[in-house]
């Protein structure tokens, strides 16, 4: 039957029906529910891995006990994982191997809009790039075939706008390939005479497949008026559509690696004029202009940013639609850290101190916003640790004494791990604080080695936070609750006075977890309340001054009482009966 | 049958992802092909949040642009006067009243505007303002101001029979807020068009 589906659920759905049997994630958005929703069919086992190198490990050590399997990732989180990818293109694949790459043109939750599509190119991997939900559910089979008859993993690239839209799809049923014995096979170990073997096939396998991108479904001609003829894939394609209609041709390509040649010039042969149409870097228009072919892409369309049916009517110089407007200014409404969120005590704490903050990958940093403004920098997750170390070497006592790095507990997993063993080992004076909320929040409240519990909220192995930091060599791990100010303020100065290395561990569970006990909200004594806004530093957005006196969000509150801790004259009281 | 769109705006937390989930499965069972897009992540923490809704004979693009929307249904002013730029001229605006403060106003470095409901409609817009939160909690909950809203936004529709958006209910609403939600359905469906800023009791 016909189902409206999300494009992550849609390859979930694909991955199941092909018989996979094995998906090892990290969470990421876009990426994220394809792993969550694959892991709602119990014939698939399903983990959260502590990074996306292992998850693509696991998949790969999966495909090599001969089963279907696969892993999902957002775009930052191949780079993660290239180094097992470059060299798994070599070693190939003993069952299937599907490795899901979620880019987010717009940067609507990442740091930058790296094009994953470089990856495959760089590689030597095929890229299957679906363009809504059913392509999505037929891609991540086709994913399979091609992973098993060539031999090779393969990249399946999803973006913010296939992954969080809806469309129809009709499933199927699964099917399981038989499994077949595992037997050793020495040309498996990449050494020498064997990687360099390895690489040949590769590069035969390269010319395999541009065969196989010429004449396959995943490529297609639509023909239509042949004065415009437009190239696209994923979502530019719908856009393409969108805008033309039967005005144009199309080549719509749904393998984005490797390209095909004659097709494409077969293509261009029967239109007057060729524009690329790809959101971000210029890949197919520079292979494009490799093989001869005049087209016209960046020239007329951005690498930054998202496309839309607009962006793509202002640039071909079609009339836009008109559009109605109101005088005033319309104020911004930015994500800010939820109320009761353990994390805004401690960014309070470090703005008070004016602590240089080194911020990395989470809800957290939502720190650098107004009005906390407590964060100096972030690059990519396990930055704010081994980063610091790096500031404190180069700035020395001016840097050590006033410097932190701010990692979530997922994020300290996935790559502060060897960070602070870095700090340890070399001995620099570097504090750092674990916010240790019990959860991977930003994502949307996965499992995490931290806490006990398994992707399907089962109990699970749990890493002991402040034995694993002793163990590396820190003697200092002080544990504080980020709802005490005066506790966290004491162990901040303490720490970085401390001639040595330590870890704060700041322990609060997210308020947004089912199951955290919350208080009433807090009341405002009318009598007390002077309207000073002490208690609006903390950016908290359950409070508010109006008419000259604080006023309590009551659907917001979860009586956290650090707003309580702001003011001076008692005004703000636990609603506790 | 030409693509129809239809905007979910509102706050993040405020429940626009069941009515949308929702309103997919309604017109999804009318025989269309639809297409639902939203943006998961950052916009979940208190920041504004819209969902596209486009349905027809065939649905291309997964977004709605700049001046395409037939109809934005609202769960708070000021994010429908954000999203005001993306309605046809002349199209259909149906907002709750509630006004929701975002941290640029709350920190004093920004103003909530005044009129705003007056404003959009000099604009050229038609509004239909209700305290949709004020039905919600006459349901039994403010959280059922999703349902409330979808069911002002099913008299929009008379072609789709009212069958329809109960089997959709039914469908998508958790079965223990099953008969809470039924309740804002109709509180949201019959409460009269009068183009007044409250209704109600």
């Amino acid at each position: 039957m016909k189902e409206l589906m999300l494009g992550n659920k849609a390859v979930a759905r694909g991955l199941y029906e092909a018989g996979c049997c094995v998906i090892s994630s990290y969470p990421g958005t876009p990426s994220t529910e394809i792993t969550e929703e694959a892991a709602l069919y119990e014939d698939i086992y399903c983990e959260w891995a502590p990074n996306e190198k292992v998850a693509l490990e696991v998949a790969h050590g999966a495909s090599l006990g001969r089963r279907r399997s696969a892993c999902a990732m957002k775009h930052v989180g191949l780079n993660v994982a290239a180094d097992p990818l470059f060299t798994i293109s070599y070693q190939g694949v003993n069952a299937g191997l599907v490795i899901c790459v979620a880019d987010d043109p717009g940067m609507h939750s990442s740091q930058n809009e790296q094009d994953s599509r470089h990856y495959a190119q760089a590689a030597k991997v095929p890229m299957l790039e679906p363009s809504d939900s059913a392509e999505a559910r037929l891609f991540a089979m086709k994913a399979f075939e091609l992973s098993e008859a060539f031999n090779t993993p393969v990249l399946l690239k999803m973006c913010t706008r296939v992954s969080h839209s809806q469309s129809v799809v009709e499933p199927g049923e699964r099917t399981v390939p038989a499994q077949v014995p595992y037997v050793k096979d020495p040309t498996k170990v990449m050494m020498t005479a064997n990687s360099r073997n390895a690489h040949v096939r590769v590069e035969q396998r390269t010319k395999d497949l541009i065969a196989y991108a010429e004449d396959c479904e995943l490529n297609r001609v639509e023909m239509g008026d042949p004065s415009l003829g437009i190239i696209t894939g994923s979502t530019s394609y719908q856009y393409a559509r969108e805008v033309f209609g039967e005005r144009a041709s199309i080549l719509k390509l749904g393998m984005s690696y490797p390209l095909p040649e004659k097709l494409i010039r077969d293509f261009a042969a029967k239109v007057d004029r060729v524009i690329v149409l790809e959101e971000l870097d210029p890949i197919i228009e520079n292979h494009c202009k490799q093989l001869g072919i005049p087209v016209e892409g960046k020239s007329l369309f951005p690498i930054c940013g998202e496309f839309s049916q607009n962006l793509v009517r202002s640039c071909m110089g079609e009339e836009l639609p008109q559009v109605m407007t109101i005088p005033d200014a319309i104020p911004g409404r930015p994500p800010v850290m939820c109320a009761g969120c353990p994390h805004r005590g401690i960014f309070y704490i470090l703005k008070k101190l004016n602590c240089m903050v080194y911020g990395d990958i989470g809800c957290y940093t939502l720190g650098a916003v107004a009005p906390l403004n407590a964060m100096d920098l972030n690059v990519c997750m396990g930055a704010s640790c081994s980063g610091l170390h790096g500031f404190n070497k180069a700035m020395g006592a001016e840097g050590e004494k006033r410097s932190v790095g701010v990692i979530g507990d997922s994020t300290f997993i996935h790559s502060g791990i060897t960070g602070i063993t870095d700090i340890a080992y070399n001995m620099s004076n570097s504090t750092i604080i674990i916010l240790d909320n019990s959860i991977t929040g930003m994502t949307g409240h996965q499992q995490n080695p931290t806490t006990g519990k398994n992707l399907r909220g089962e109990p699970a192995g749990k890493v002991d936070l402040e034995a694993l930091c002793r163990a590396l060599g820190f003697r200092r791990v002080p544990v504080v609750d980020p709802y005490d100010l005066a506790q966290v303020e004491a162990v901040i100065k303490e720490e970085l006075a401390a001639e040595e290395p330590s870890i704060i561990i700041s322990r609060r569970p997210c308020v947004m977890i089912k199951g955290t006990i919350h208080k009433a909200p807090l009341k405002v004594d009318q009598e007390k309340c002077v309207g000073c806004k002490s208690c609006m530093r903390i950016g908290c957005p359950a409070i508010s001054v109006r008419n000259g006196k604080a006023v309590i969000d009551t659907t917001l509150c979860i009586g956290c009482q650090v707003c309580t801790q702001m003011c001076k004259l008692d005004a703000l009281v636990s609603g506790e009966e | 049958m030409d693509t129809k769109n239809i905007m979910i705006v509102g706050v993040g937390g405020q429940g626009t992802l069941l009515a949308s989930k929702t309103l997919g499965y309604v017109l999804l069972h009318q025989g269309y092909d639809v297409k639902v897009s939203e943006v998961h992540g950052m916009s979940q923490r208190g920041g504004s949040v819209v969902t596209y809704v486009r349905w027809g004979s065939r649905v291309y693009s997964p977004v709605i642009d700049k001046g395409e929307a037939d109809l934005i249904l609202s769960f708070e002013e000021l994010e429908a006067a954000r999203w005001l730029e993306y309605l046809k001229p002349g199209g259909q605006i149906i907002t709750n009243t509630q006004q929701v403060e975002p941290m640029p106003v709350i920190i004093g470095a920004a103003w909530y505007p005044e009129n705003l409901i007056e404003k959009m409609r000099t604009a050229g817009a038609q509004v239909d303002a209700v305290d949709f939160l004020a039905l919600a909690e006459q349901a039994g909950s403010a959280k059922a101001v999703n349902i409330v809203l979808l069911g002002r936004l099913s008299t929009y529709f008379p072609e789709i029979s009212y069958e329809s958006w109960q089997e959709a209910i039914d469908a998508c609403v958790p079965k223990k807020f099953l008969e809470l939600n039924k309740r804002a359905f109709e509180l949201g469906r019959n409460c009269e068009k009068n183009g007044q800023e409250t209704c109600g009791e």
